[in-house]
């Protein structure tokens, strides 16, 4: 069976796909159903909860939530994905390569690693917003070039294991070269942990985002974006519980999106999992 | 459902009659209370920051400078209507065209551990505040002193080189150090920064970093004994918290937000536990230009965007209504505060009429004006941290849009934004507030002498013209003079527009029902907490905690 | 492994050193000052007073003697003096706020540990059932479910309108009067709000890693063996399975002590907890160098250790595992 047929068998992996792809739709096509101008301010109309005319209500500048939502998602999803992508590259590589090959090549990745564990990443960002622009592309890579050291320990430990199993040395005595053991042998069974740290990753990118909202470095208002749209319903949740919520919600949707997408692949790669 | 529902109710019953057995009695008592005087209770109140050092001179913070201010005395201060009266000082005498104060300070005072207070105690304060190795920030009024002499131990005299007007209230912000216990010590290393002793209305009792702050009455306090016994500050850094433990009864008085104010303390519960203040603040928000970048050197442009801006719709966008129109830099109401300025009302047509004069013309068609083949695009800069800047941000740039100005908006972290941008005037322009000072002195914002890096002129604001009012305004003693000088400096700024003022904000404090004798004034209402009072059968606190 | 062990001490001193360089440089060169703070926009403050607060903080040394006298006084165990209106020593800032800290991630990391493992547990061996996909559904929620909306409704409707727990704070007022284990019950209503809703949050990411990494283990050619052997699928998992499972757990068990200094800014200042989270963030809006480099300092000592202790206990947990 071929990794598609057995990927749609999986409901739950399907679901996810579906999940995903339907906040891609929504994001991508934001302009299209969108009913209102997404930074229209009506101070007549400060947070009105939800109605027909305004589905999710409005926030504190009488902005239409649900439509500030769609054009939030497109920034929210880029940021978890861009993010994210940057880390576990850059984490699955140096894990790999520390794991296998061991020696002072793994001591000096791992003090890498310790160093950067410290490193203070919220002056980089500031450093970074002050020499360049405070687009939201560079935050995003700053993100990811800051948060790989987790996936690379994971990794390192699961190549620790994988490297010293039986198919992995009889691949050795056949004189297959080291590229090909980590990338073809060793990594597919090691990336168990890094679906689940990007997943989980992608999640805690959107909240990334949102503090650095806060913190007055993400995205500029008037763009809107799920995470700033939370930081504001946190200040008027006695008043205006659609604010957080529907946010929440999406966040929560997302992430188990992309988790079920997650594990489906991964099952679908290694049939030997099922059952 | 029902029985789970009975037996929560029984046990928070019982929980409350355990735990609060105060409560009780305020409501049993309700109605029948001795509405007179009487020494007891204590006021929770709550503070968004921890202070850093109980030594004022020292400390930077609103959250030091409020404790600070029931602990010590100066030797003058304000009073409800913000006329100076005496504090330390019993009277004081302005000689020399007010280039030599001379204080008689009063002779009952006793420092907190029983010494007595005099005027070796000023002098060392005053000596203090000017020593360069004192890692102060407001030495600058004192430094203009040309020499200070004691004529005895309880009159002190200070000389200036030049009238100063605001020198007289300049005495009431210095807050008098005791000097047996803080000669010869090193003061940042002092214990004193952490339990300091004053002359004040309270003693310091205990503080829990990050926690809380006491302060219980001084029973020898030269104006008597204020009526409650302890004031005990909650550090609640989240105002959503802070609100949760007011509506729990556990803090006695908050600032409100607007929202708050309107939408969440309307229920009956809430209004017999609380009573609601609603005064102007001493502050205003402003939009200010960086005059030294074109477009904005231009008046008819400054005065263009004035026009296209709603100030209306920012009051009730950002302040849901609670706030007035500002018009310049005093409060609206008060002594200094001239109505008679020009006034920019909402009129985008003849903002764009304006610009039109100026070479501003849609000519490509694509909604915004353009000049020589460039759009008229601008960047308004604001700190992070302030919503309602944020806000005002955004409202602005929607109306700017609608004239045909676009507005880009960056919030800035608060050092970055001082450091990078404010000090080196790298902005178009920046939207930030004012606390207004109760003397009109505005020399340092103003004059073209600060418009340095650094200084506080940093939109570069250059006048000959107000720059000799502000000179003759400061060195004048006369009210009269003064008034009128303010009053043209402030038809000048109005006329000019180098700031479109926004508005001012009303304070909403609300504090327990159960304290009495607080009676709203131009200066608010916690002038005279050292009067406010629980009636006998509503203390809620029997000892200080 | 001995040789490992000795590579592994003598690197920890180059590596803290470089740590160290590497913080001192951003956190400096990075835009902003301790003092821009003091003198913010107030018209009482003249711009002499910003020089003469520079100097007496050591601001106009050049950057290379600043770090010097920082290390110089660091070999002497001092942090320094905090850089702000109260010029505390740095540590003993720290150290005020430090056991309330500590006390609550212990609290929570025990919970996290107690109730995720079994969760991921469960969740692999179950793995497709209701159960399941109730738990991975349950442990995401924790997760994307922003922790101050349900500290907060947490708050009101327990707190406020019910009465139950404290609402923020660690103390009653008029705590000193109790007796001690008057004072730990008063804490610890004070604390279960925290402490349950911040251990929420951080289920997901170890139950997930131990159900992959449990999911893994099933499949191995050993399990199967064991299987085959006829051993009880109890046996199975629990003897066989589950120790190697926890093996990644060990890495992220590693990579949370340094968290154990940390805290959440919105966490605690969403229940007013005087912890290190609250402290570390004003240093940094604030630019309180001393403050940060103290913070830095010991974070970089948990996070070597941890490593270390981590990297340890994985080739004593697996002796196939051949290090260094």
């Amino acid at each position: 069976m071929g990794f598609w047929s057995r990927f749609f068998r999986d409901k739950l992996a399907v679901t996810g796909l579906i999940m995903v792809a339907i906040f891609f739709i929504l994001s991508i096509g934001a302009g299209l159903i969108a009913p209102y101008d997404p930074n229209l301010i009506d101070v007549n109309n400060i947070l009105e909860s939800p109605s027909i005319a305004h589905l999710f209500g409005t926030d504190e500048l009488g902005r239409d939530v649900f439509t500030r939502m769609l054009y939030g998602a497109g920034i929210s999803l880029k940021v978890g994905f861009v993010a994210v992508g940057i880390a576990v590259l850059i984490g699955v590589v140096l894990g790999a390569v520390s794991g296998y090959y061991g020696g002072w090549v793994d001591i000096l990745i791992m003090r890498l690693v310790d160093i950067m564990l410290c490193f203070p990443s919220f002056f980089l960002i500031l450093a970074v917003i002050a020499f360049l622009e405070p687009s939201i592309f560079n935050i995003m890579a700053v993100i990811g070039l800051t948060s790989w050291m987790g996936i690379t320990r994971l990794v390192r430990a699961e190549f620790l294991t994988l490297k010293e199993r039986d198919y992995v040395l009889a691949e050795k005595t056949i004189g297959a070269g080291s590229l090909r053991i980590i990338f073809i042998h060793i990594l597919p069974n090691a990336l168990a942990p890094v679906l689940v740290a990007a997943t989980l990753g992608i999640a805690s990118a959107v909240l990334t985002e949102s503090a650095l909202s806060f913190l007055g470095i993400g995205v500029q208002p008037p763009t809107p974006s799920w995470g700033n749209i939370l930081t504001q319903g946190k200040s008027v949740l006695g008043v205006a519980w659609w604010l957080s919520f529907f946010p929440g919600m999406a966040i929560l949707l997302t992430v188990l999106g992309y988790n079920l997408l997650g594990e489906g692949i991964r099952d679908a790669i290694d049939p030997r999992l099922r059952g | 459902m029902n029985v789970k529902k009975l037996i929560a109710t029984v046990i928070v019953t019982c929980l409350l009659l355990a735990c609060s057995p105060d409560n009780n009695k305020e409501h049993m008592t309700g109605g029948a209370v001795n509405d007179s005087p009487v020494y007891g209770d204590v006021l929770v109140e709550s503070s968004i920051g921890d202070a850093s050092n109980l030594i004022p001179m020292l400390a930077s913070d609103s959250a030091s400078h409020d404790v600070a201010g029931y602990i010590y005395n100066g030797l003058v201060k304000y009073d409800k209507d913000y006329n100076i009266i005496s504090d330390l000082a019993d009277s004081w005498d302005i000689e020399n065209g007010g280039k030599l104060l001379r204080f008689h300070l009063k002779k009952n005072v006793l420092w907190h551990d029983g010494r007595p207070f005099t005027a070796h105690d000023v002098m060392f304060t005053y000596q203090t505040i000017i020593d360069p190795k004192t890692p102060t920030a407001y030495a600058g009024k004192y430094k203009l002193v040309k020499s200070a002499s004691l004529i005895d131990d309880y009159t002190i005299e200070f000389e200036y080189d030049k009238p100063f007007a605001p020198s007289l209230i300049s005495w009431g912000s210095l807050q008098i150090l005791p000097k047996h216990l803080l000669e010869g010590q090193n003061l940042v290393s002092s214990p004193l920064t952490r339990s300091p002793v004053g002359t004040g209305p309270f003693k310091f009792k205990s503080w829990q970093s990050g926690s809380r702050i006491v302060l219980e009455a001084n029973e020898r306090y030269f104006n008597g004994r204020p009526y409650i016994s302890g004031l005990a500050y909650r550090i609640i850094p989240d105002q959503t918290t802070q609100f949760l433990e007011l509506k729990a009864g556990n803090i006695d008085t908050m600032g409100l937000s607007p929202l708050q104010f309107l939408r969440q303390t309307d229920s009956q519960h809430f209004q017999a536990m609380y009573k609601k203040y609603k005064y102007l603040a001493n502050a205003y928000t402003y939009l200010g230009f960086n005059l030294q970048r074109s477009p904005f050197d231009n008046i008819n442009i400054r005065r263009a965007i004035s026009h296209a801006i709603d100030k209306q719709e920012i009051i009730k966008g950002v302040l849901l209504g609670l706030g007035e129109e500002a018009t310049g830099p005093y409060k609206p109401g008060t002594q200094w505060y001239n109505p008679d300025v020009e006034r920019f009302d909402y009129d985008p047509q003849k903002a764009r009429n304006l610009l039109n004069k100026e070479g501003y013309k849609d000519s490509n068609g694509d909604g915004i004006l353009d000049r020589n083949g460039k759009p008229f695009e601008f960047t308004i800069i604001t700190n992070q941290g302030n919503p309602l800047r944020e806000k005002t941000a955004q409202i602005i740039q929607q109306r700017l849009k609608t004239t045909g100005i676009k507005v880009n908006i960056r919030i800035i972290e608060w050092t970055v934004f001082l450091k990078e941008y404010v000090d080196k005037a790298n902005f178009d322009a920046v939207i930030l507030g004012w606390n207004i000072l109760q003397d009109p002195d505005l020399h340092t914002v103003w004059h073209s002498s600060n418009a340095t890096k650094g200084g506080l002129n940093f939109i570069s604001y250059k006048n000959a013209q107000v720059d000799e009012l502000l000179e003759k305004g400061r060195y004048s003693f006369d009210d009269k003079v003064r008034k009128q000088c303010y009053d043209n400096f402030q038809k000048i700024l109005s006329h000019e527009q180098p700031y479109v003022f926004l508005y001012v904000p009303y304070s909403l404090p609300v504090v327990s029902s159960r304290f009495k004798g607080i009676v709203p004034a131009p200066a608010g209402i916690s002038y005279n907490l050292e009067d406010w009072y629980v009636p006998k059968g509503l203390h809620k606190y029997q000892v200080v905690p | 492994m001995l040789k490992y062990l000795a590579k592994r001490f003598l690197l920890l001193l180059p590596t803290f050193i470089g740590i160290t360089i590497v913080c001192f440089l951003v956190i400096h060169l990075a835009p902003g000052e301790p003092t821009a703070l003091q003198t913010e926009l107030n018209p009482n403050i003249t711009p002499q007073a910003i020089g003469q607060l520079r100097t007496h903080y050591g601001l106009d040394k050049p950057l290379t003697l600043q770090y010097a006298l920082w290390m110089k006084n660091l070999i002497k165990l001092d942090f320094g003096n905090s850089i702000s209106s109260d010029e505390r020593p740095v540590w003993e800032k720290i150290k005020e706020r430090m056991p309330i800290t500590i006390y609550i991630n212990i609290a929570a990391m025990v919970i996290i540990f107690l109730v995720a493992i079994p969760l991921g547990l469960i969740s692999a061996v179950r793995r497709g059932s209701a159960v399941d996909r109730s738990i991975t559904v349950f442990v995401f929620i924790g997760f994307s479910i922003p922790g101050f909306w349900l500290a907060l409704i947490c708050m009101d409707l327990l707190g406020v309108r019910l009465g139950w727990l404290p609402i923020s704070g660690i103390h009653s007022p008029g705590y000193e009067h109790l007796s001690f284990i008057g004072n730990i019950w008063d804490l610890s209503r004070h604390l279960t709000l925290p402490v349950i809703i911040s251990a929420f949050g951080s289920l997901a990411g170890l139950s997930r890693y131990m159900r992959s990494s449990m999911l893994e283990i099933i499949r191995q050619d050993y399990i199967l063996t064991a299987r085959a052997k006829g051993l009880s699928e109890r046996t199975v998992i629990y003897k066989h399975a589950l120790r190697n499972a926890l093996l990644p757990v060990i890495t992220i068990l590693g990579l949370s002590i340094p968290g154990l200094i940390g805290g959440s800014v919105i966490f605690e200042s969403i229940f007013s907890i005087p912890g290190l989270g609250k402290l570390f963030y004003d240093a940094i809006m604030m630019r309180d160098y001393n403050m940060i480099m103290g913070s830095l300092t010991i974070g970089a000592v948990l996070t070597l250790l941890g490593n270390m202790i981590a990297d340890i206990t994985y080739s004593i947990a697996d002796p196939r595992i051949r290090v260094g």
